[in-house]
């Protein structure tokens, strides 16, 4: 980003320099000569569409969205009655049921960051620093290969996994140990978000470790740290960054997911999402919902704060 | 057959209707003694007539259905020919979902649709909406022929208006793994019983409310519950901390149909609520001896019902339809593709001729007894049975079943 910044100035220098060489005859077209006359207007009309297209589509919606947070419904048509009101959110926060929820959502939205955290570095070391050209590209097929098959039949093939006839508990029968019971459960839940992301970790990981320059590996080597040393006091710090923005994937995609949670999940399973979704397609309860969408928002904010402090966005 | 894969939206009640009405949300546990609801007003189109003939074809029609209600594979009459008699060319909207249907009539008023076949949960919305008009059900002959609960079902006729024709229902069944109860169970207590802890599996939406209050009604009869989708806050505290009582005993909320089957299928639950149509994949599948009946509490059911948009832009073929799946042939089609049950009691013959033992297996020849035992689907309104305005409105239903699930 620091980078970028400067050849903005670079670029804005020299062109006051050439503004003064500004040739006198009239040879270029005269729209050419405007836009090489005021560079701003390049940029402008370079930026102008996908800006207006994010400000009217993205941040539209949201801003409407939240507003009709504060808005009620009339219960008996379902419409929309736009009284201003705190009554959504007074509900979200004092009743238990909502605490339950989004804490459980959070949770494990954090235990499949740090998961697959866990799983990703090595993983990422191995294909960054230590396989040969061929094994890498492999590795890295490897890894987005998952990504090709649909969300759903990933989903799915892990029910038949975990189920109570499954593979695992057949698998466990046949060595004679005791079937583990985890289909339909927040653990199974657990295990399936950490697959189904785990790409999403390993690929910012994998990016910040392949711009890790040897030369420093080699300084700590030269004088005298060991393995474990140069991990600690240059590997990690150095790929912090990887691992944080592929955490703000999993998270965020953990957070706002449904389909696992009604797929996989037992009794006891609902996200957030599952809620925000009950209440648009049973209840029509749109200004609820709304208010639920709110939650996430805050949370996403909050963290993705925090991801830019760790210097996140220079590794994505 | 996988078109029931769209289903499970179907039964998604929607909005509820609203919601019941009124605004009792917020008064429910008040106690004004002025009768209002919506079964105390009139209908938007409650005077509007109905006509008394039908005219010559518009050559169109206009549909939305639940998925594989308008099925081009039926053979015996194919949709195909119902056009050439006609003339009358068909296109179908498939809906997903209750609210999908009242949200498309809603915002097709202009005559986009002339059709809809909707069921109990959204009708009510759709008539105090406005959204459909009354019909005459002289103009369909096999209306003679119809069972008499569904000639008027409170779901589609009010005040002895019809603002629609009935077309199929199916009750929701106790559905037992043979193998784990060698003794039938007879009652829904099954999915209360702490012995089955793990094993049960309910239906993940707010109406299942009303099957616990249907348990209720006859185990404490001391609750007075007379009708399991109008309930006092009194009453509906106890059924709620039923199914609080329940929830662990759940491995699994099913949310549509193919989860209850995996679910039964791989051993994960033994006893549900279900569906006739799981009861079939399964015994077809032939994995796991499965079996259901309806208890002697009685079950809850649901009832579908072809109604006529207000603005229907072509209502002669509108009819001309109507007559058309109201027939035997059509009606036994319908019900065998689908896995429900036909309102038409001719049809019987026609199912045992298409497969045989189809007509009790869908309990098509059922007498008005087993109709007593059935509690069909309506959006739980805040007008209680004894007339006062102090029963639970939809929007709770929708909370509470939040609460119960989370």
């Amino acid at each position: 980003m620091g980078g970028r910044l400067d050849d903005d100035h670079g670029v804005a220098r020299s062109s006051r320099i050439n503004r003064g060489l500004r040739p006198k005859s009239g040879r270029a077209l005269p729209f050419q000569s405007l836009l090489w006359r005021r560079p701003w207007l390049r940029s402008a009309a370079l930026l102008t569409p996908p800006l207006g297209w994010f400000v009217l589509v993205y941040l539209a919606s949201l801003a409407l969205l939240l507003v009709t947070a504060f808005w009620a419904i009339n219960v008996f048509t379902t419409n929309i009655v736009q009284v201003w009101n705190l009554d959504n959110f007074q509900v979200i926060v004092s009743d238990p049921t909502y605490r339950l929820i989004i804490g459980r959502t959070l949770i494990l939205a954090v235990l499949v960051t740090v998961t697959d955290a866990i799983l990703a570095f090595p993983f990422a070391y191995f294909m960054a620093r230590v396989a040969s050209r061929t094994t890498q590209t492999m590795l890295f097929a490897a890894v987005l290969l998952p990504l090709w098959a649909s969300y759903l039949a990933r989903v799915y093939a892990w029910i038949l996994i975990l189920n109570h006839d499954g593979v695992l508990n057949s698998t466990l029968r046949s060595i004679g140990l005791p079937a583990a019971n985890i289909g339909y459960t927040n653990v199974a839940m657990w295990l399936v978000f950490s697959y189904i992301w785990l790409p999403f970790m390993i690929v910012p990981i994998y990016g910040a470790l392949e711009r890790l320059p040897d030369s420093l590996l080699e300084a700590a080597a030269d004088l005298g740290a060991t393995r474990w040393r140069s991990l600690r006091d240059i590997v990690l710090p150095l790929t912090l960054p990887g691992v944080v923005a592929g955490s703000i994937f999993t998270f965020s995609l953990t957070l706002g997911d449904y389909i696992t949670p009604t797929l996989i999940g037992g009794a006891g399973s609902s996200f957030l999402g599952n809620v925000i979704f009950n209440n648009i397609g049973i209840a029509n309860n749109l200004p609820f919902a709304a208010a639920l969408a709110t939650v996430p928002i805050a949370i996403m904010a909050v963290y993705l704060f925090a991801a830019g402090k760790l210097g996140a966005f220079q590794a994505l | 057959m996988r078109s029931i894969e769209g289903r499970p939206g179907r039964r998604r009640l929607g909005s509820l209707v609203a919601a019941g009405m009124l605004s009792l949300a917020v008064t429910a546990c008040g106690s004004t003694n002025t009768p209002s609801g919506p079964t105390l007003q009139q209908p938007p189109t409650a005077n509007m007539k109905p006509q008394t003939s039908i005219g010559a074809g518009e050559n169109a029609l206009n549909l939305i259905d639940w998925p594989g209600y308008v099925d081009r594979t039926w053979t015996a009459p194919s949709v195909a020919s119902f056009e050439q008699q006609s003339g009358c060319k068909v296109t179908v909207h498939d809906a997903q979902s209750s609210d999908e249907m009242v949200t498309l009539m809603a915002n097709g008023g202009g005559g986009q649709w002339d059709m809809v076949s909707a069921s109990g949960d959204a009708d009510l919305r759709l008539i105090y909406g406005g959204d459909v008009k009354p019909m005459n059900p002289a103009l369909i002959p096999d209306y003679q022929n119809f069972d008499d609960y569904f000639k008027n079902p409170p779901y589609n006729t009010i005040n002895g208006i019809h603002y629609g024709i009935s077309l199929q229902w199916g009750p929701n069944t106790l559905l037992y793994n043979k193998a784990k109860f060698a003794n039938p169970p007879t009652s829904w207590s099954v999915l209360y019983d702490p012995a089955n802890s793990g094993l049960v599996t309910v239906y993940d939406y707010p109406i299942q409310i009303a099957d616990a209050a249907l348990y209720l009604s006859k185990k404490s009869p001391n609750l007075k519950i007379t009708d399991p989708y109008e309930l006092t806050q009194t009453q509906f505290n106890a059924v709620v901390s039923l199914l609080m009582q329940q929830r662990p005993l759940i491995k699994k909320y099913w949310a549509g149909a193919s989860d209850e089957i995996s679910l039964f299928e791989n051993g994960d639950a033994m006893v549900g609520n279900a569906w006739p149509y799981q009861t079939n994949q399964l015994i077809s599948d032939g994995k796991v001896q499965v079996a259901d009946t309806i208890p002697q509490e009685g079950a809850t059911g649901w009832g579908d019902t072809w109604m006529l948009a207000t603005n229907a832009k072509h209502p002669n073929c509108a009819y001309m339809w109507e007559k058309w799946v109201s027939t035997p042939q059509v009606q036994a089609e319908q019900a065998l593709s689908f896995g429900e049950t036909p309102v038409n009691k001719m049809a019987c013959g026609v199912m045992e001729s298409l497969q045989a033992g189809s007509c009790k297996q869908y309990h098509a020849d059922a007498s008005a007894a087993y109709f007593q035992q059935i509690k069909f689907w309506k959006t739980p309104i805040a007008t209680c049975p004894d007339g006062t305005n102090n029963c639970v409105t939809y929007d709770k239903w929708v909370a509470a079943w939040t609460t119960i699930t989370a």
